[in-house]
């Protein structure tokens, strides 16, 4: 078989997602037991995290997270990256020997900031200056691969079953406002670690459940706009989509939501002005990003969270709320597995979004 | 009541009408047995000059002249149709004389015939309508 | 001249058992191929003059004819065809060019019929659009390059000028002048009831027909023929003709003939004389000068409609197409080389330009790797043929198709190509008026209605088949496709993999 990022490949999954609305900081631990239970989900074939606040010692600097296939390739992406960026920390991201997962590639950690001169010699913002590199490394380095480039957050992923992954990682090592899980059933690949799921570009972290019907339509797209679709997975896709939405054509959440799970004309017809010719407006604007197909996701964001489900919501996807806490899930269980009693549990509609964000900026 | 309509502007002076027409009323199972090496007397006739052309077959008035003519009782109004009844008609020429549009004519029998709109034969609809090519014979409220 | 003779491709074979001598065949023929033999008492027919096109099988009562192509033959020789000697005769006897109408019939590759449509198994669940909202509505232009607040932080409405479509198929441009005035009547109605556009060709657009104008697109070609302010602002979108598929390269030519009081008046032109389109635009000699048109043509209607330009699918379709799209046209249409007319040269409709599948490829590729597909729709023609053509068109890139020859089909058009004698017995390539009324636009209407209805229906059953349920999340979606039987080459230009892959 091929390696993944040389096909299309479509995949079933588990998500959950824990949100502190006070930022208070969760560990690791709460959103393992959270996905733990949904294990039949899953096929052993890719899990991952992502937590938001869990650097703050180092919160003002992009947090890169890299796999290398070997040295060659570590000794290679340095070398890049020194063109761009100070370093002002790195290291081995700690992991704890686990039996069930092997293969492990290099797995590097770097804290970095923007070199001031080649900053502003690129004429870029500094978000896109970033990017650039980030795609740059992926898609033209052999063997490297960077796939967490926020600040302060993180995402921690591997081939394994995601409690497996969890613990491998040590999770219960790290706090934060945020979290956010992911199990993977991919049905054609043999698994690369790199492909796993959350997907990550900055701070916006894509945990998806779903296989998109549109995939096509919305790679060749996005593709015009710099973005290179390296593994061919939908949730990359998804990523880069909400990331030109809202990063570059500064579209809210919500916005972004309207074009991605684009309500039906026929709902558009029947909405009260203004909504009606806004909904239009952003239909019509970006038709090809128009998600079809069945998917629920989870995007993690500075001080946010966004769930959305496909517009006919054809994937599963629940809400619970306790306190501060904000819980999404494929299941009910994941939520009852840390929260027993909830103030409310509801499940969104179709293409409806939910967006829970800190109630005080930089909570963490 | 559904009556035949005739609109020029579609006619093609095709004159297929004619031939489902005496088809339609010959009781035969196929125009080719119905039709082969006869002159046919359909109750439909296309009128034509100068590229203009129309299908000419009875109106069904609501106040018929052809009724008031008869002599024998053999014409009659059903539903609406005009009917004839060809056991009593003596074959006298009045409703010919009588009908301003020329929609009655003789049989081969020599009796007269006209228009029935199909209602007696096994078509139950009018299959000069369902033969034209081009609606310009149609059979509707109006 | 016995150099001369010809034999006739086609025969008509009367059934004597079945003939009733009605002579619907004489009366309906204009070619005047059958006639009652008052001697013989049976009709007879003069083949060398008919052309195939079966109104004479469609209107016999008895079903006593049928049209075989004939067997007789020249000595077989694969290199000098029975059709190549025929045309050199033809030649040597007139010293003309060939005509032929209608498009390229020849046995080019069609590569619609090597491109096979996914459906979802498992991973993906199928829709069913009884039971589900199916979209299909999809709208042409240009979109917004940037987006704006108000004071607000609400959008503003910066849409550039669209077309709305219910169903993403447009019937072309075809003149009133090429086609008859019911053809194009059925053509205005049917647009309208159906919620798309049809296409005035070159002709101008008739009087009549301004009721029609939110449904119609109006032509600007070289001819500029019935091109006013109101023509212009009468239509939903104007469309600049570079181009036609049939005849890449070369003008049109509408003998003087057809040219009678109707359709002189609606092209500006004296009666009875020929209207000749030029090869060229003689305003356009580049692209600095289309785009100069492209603003005159906005200028004249305000900006509130989009502006399409239509070129023939040639070898370096792509490069133009990008120029077009930096041109400042919301639409670019591109007419295939099998793409139908009602007189072309053959040497030119059988050679000249490169299959719209190809075409389509390219442009979108090649829009897409300049960043600018979003700045212009693409419109396709040229031979789509069904509704999985127009589903491959879409996934392939195009944003609608235009239909021509499918249209005239629901017509009536038998594809007997013989457009330029002017006498089509099915009232469509005709100004007779006895043969133009053959085609009652009540049935036309209806007939066209009806067909797109029924490609909408099986669009959308192969769109929810692939789990797709708007026609937005098709276009472009290439993967939707497998090649059967094709080259790498011919694969990596319509990026596309081949089936099992």
């Amino acid at each position: 078989m091929r390696r993944e990022g040389y096909e299309h490949i479509p995949s079933g999954c588990a998500i959950s997602g824990i949100f502190s609305r006070s930022g208070e900081a969760i560990g690791g631990e709460t959103i393992i037991r959270s996905i733990e239970p949904m294990h039949d989900r899953s096929n052993g074939l890719g899990g991952g995290f992502a937590g938001y606040g869990i650097y703050p010692q180092y919160k003002d600097y992009y947090a890169f997270h890299l796999f290398y296939d070997d040295s060659a390739a570590k000794e290679a992406c340095e070398a890049y990256l020194s063109r761009y960026f100070e370093t002002v920390a790195c290291g081995k991201i700690p992991t704890r020997r686990t039996p069930s997962i092997t293969g492990e590639p290099l797995i590097w950690r770097y804290f970095l900031a923007p070199l001031p001169h080649a900053l502003s010699d690129s004429q870029l913002d500094e978000r896109e200056y970033v990017v650039r590199r980030v795609l740059h490394v992926n898609a033209n380095i052999e063997g490297a691969y960077v796939f967490s480039s926020g600040k302060n957050m993180g995402v921690f992923k591997a081939v394994g079953f995601p409690e497996d992954v969890g613990r491998y990682y040590r999770l219960e090592e790290y706090a934060g406002y945020c979290w956010t899980a992911h199990g993977r059933y991919p049905t054609n690949t043999p698994g690369w670690w790199g492909g796993a799921h959350p997907f990550a570009l900055l701070d916006c972290a894509v945990v998806h459940n779903g296989e998109i019907s549109s995939y096509d339509a919305n790679r060749r797209f996005i593709e015009m706009f710099g973005y290179a679709c390296t593994l061919k997975t939908d949730t990359e896709a998804i990523t880069y989509i909400l990331d030109y939405l809202v990063r570059k054509r500064r579209l809210t959440l919500e916005e972004a939501a309207g074009v991605i799970a684009a309500p039906f004309w026929q709902t558009i017809e029947a909405m009260p002005e203004p909504r009606r010719t806004r909904a239009a407006y952003l239909r019509k604007a970006f038709p090809s990003l128009l998600v079809t197909g069945p998917f629920s996701i989870l995007v993690g964001f500075e001080g946010g969270l966004m769930a959305l489900n496909d517009r006919l919501k054809l994937r599963s996807m629940v809400v619970g709320e306790r306190g501060d806490r904000v819980y999404v899930a494929s299941e009910e269980c994941a939520i009852r597995a840390v929260e027993p009693e909830l103030d409310r549990l509801w499940s969104p509609g179709g293409g409806q979004s939910v967006v829970v964000t800190l109630d005080r900026k930089g909570g963490a | 009541m559904k009556r035949v309509y005739v609109d020029e502007r579609w006619c093609l002076g095709c004159h297929l009408c004619e031939y489902y027409c005496a088809f339609a009323n010959s009781g035969k199972s196929s125009m080719i047995k119905a039709l082969k090496d006869r002159h046919i007397v359909p109750r439909i006739r296309i009128e034509e000059r100068n590229n203009i052309s129309f299908a000419v077959s009875c109106r069904h008035c609501t106040d018929p002249l052809c009724v008031k003519s008869c002599i024998s009782g053999a014409l009659s109004v059903e539903n609406g149709a005009v009917l004839i009844d060809s056991d009593k008609c003596v074959g006298c020429c009045s409703c010919i004389m009588a009908c301003p549009y020329g929609a009655l004519s003789h049989s081969e029998s020599g009796v007269i015939q006209k228009c029935e709109l199909c209602k007696k034969n096994e078509f139950g609809v009018p299959q000069c309508v369902q033969g034209c090519p081009n609606k310009a014979i149609v059979y509707e409220e109006r | 001249m016995a150099i001369d003779f010809l034999y006739p491709l086609y025969e008509v074979v009367r059934d004597p058992q079945r003939c009733i001598c009605c002579r619907a065949c004489e009366r309906q023929c204009a070619n005047e191929v059958h006639h009652y033999d008052v001697d013989f008492g049976c009709m007879m027919s003069d083949e060398s003059k008919c052309v195939a096109c079966h109104r004479c099988v469609s209107l016999c009562p008895t079903r006593a004819l049928k049209i075989v192509k004939t067997d007789h033959t020249f000595k077989e020789n694969e290199n000098w065809t029975g059709k190549t000697i025929s045309e050199v005769y033809r030649q040597a006897g007139t010293g003309g060019v060939l005509l032929s109408s209608m498009g390229n019939p020849e046995p080019y590759p069609i590569y619609w019929d090597k491109l096979l449509i996914n459906a979802s198994q498992v991973t993906n669940p199928s829709i069913d659009p009884l039971r589900e909202p199916m979209e299909t509505f999809t709208t042409l232009g240009a979109k917004p390059q940037a987006i704006e607040r108000d004071e607000n932080g609400d959008l503003v409405d910066n849409m550039p000028p669209q077309l709305t479509l219910n169903v993403p198929v447009m019937f072309s441009a075809m003149s009133y002048g090429s086609i008859s005035y019911n053809a194009h009547a059925s053509l205005a109605r049917a647009a309208t009831a159906l919620g798309t556009y049809y296409n005035t060709g070159e002709g101008g657009l008739h009087q009549d027909f301004y009721a029609y104008g939110e449904h119609t697109i109006v032509q600007v070609a070289s001819g500029r023929f019935g091109v006013h302010a109101d023509y212009l602002n009468a239509g939903a979108a104007v469309e600049i003709k570079m181009g036609q598929g049939a005849k890449p390269g070369i003008g049109g030519h509408l003998p003087g003939i057809k040219v009678g009081e109707d359709i002189s008046r609606t092209r500006m032109i004296p009666e009875g004389t020929d209207a000749i389109s030029p090869a060229p635009h003689h305003d356009i000699y580049s692209i600095e000068d289309l785009r100069q048109l492209v603003y005159s043509i906005k200028e004249a209607t305000h900006y509130k409609k989009p502006v399409i330009v239509k070129i023939a699918a040639v070898h370096n379709v792509a490069a133009i197409a990008s120029g077009i799209a930096r041109s400042g046209a919301d639409i670019i249409a591109i007419d295939g080389f099998r793409g139908g007319t009602g007189a072309a040269p053959t040497r030119i409709r059988d050679n000249v330009g490169i299959p719209i599948e190809l075409a389509l490829a390219a442009v979108d590729q090649r829009l897409r790797e300049e960043g600018i597909r979003d700045r212009v729709s693409v419109v396709i023609g040229g031979s789509v043929r069904s509704s999985s053509d127009l589903v491959k068109a879409i996934a392939l890139g195009a944003d609608a198709v235009y239909i021509g020859t499918a249209a005239l089909l629901a017509l009536g058009c038998h594809l007997c190509r013989s457009c330029q004698t002017g006498k089509c017995n099915w009232g469509i390539a005709t100004q007779r008026p006895d043969l133009v009324r053959r085609l009652n636009p009540d049935i036309g209407e209806k007939r066209l209605v009806n067909l797109i209805t029924s490609w909408d229906h099986e669009l959308k059953e192969m769109m929810g088949g692939m789990g797709i349920n708007s026609i937005e999340a098709l276009r472009g979606n290439r993967l939707m496709l497998r090649g059967v039987g094709l080259t790498q080459k011919e694969l990596d230009i319509l990026g596309v993999k081949h089936a099992g892959e």
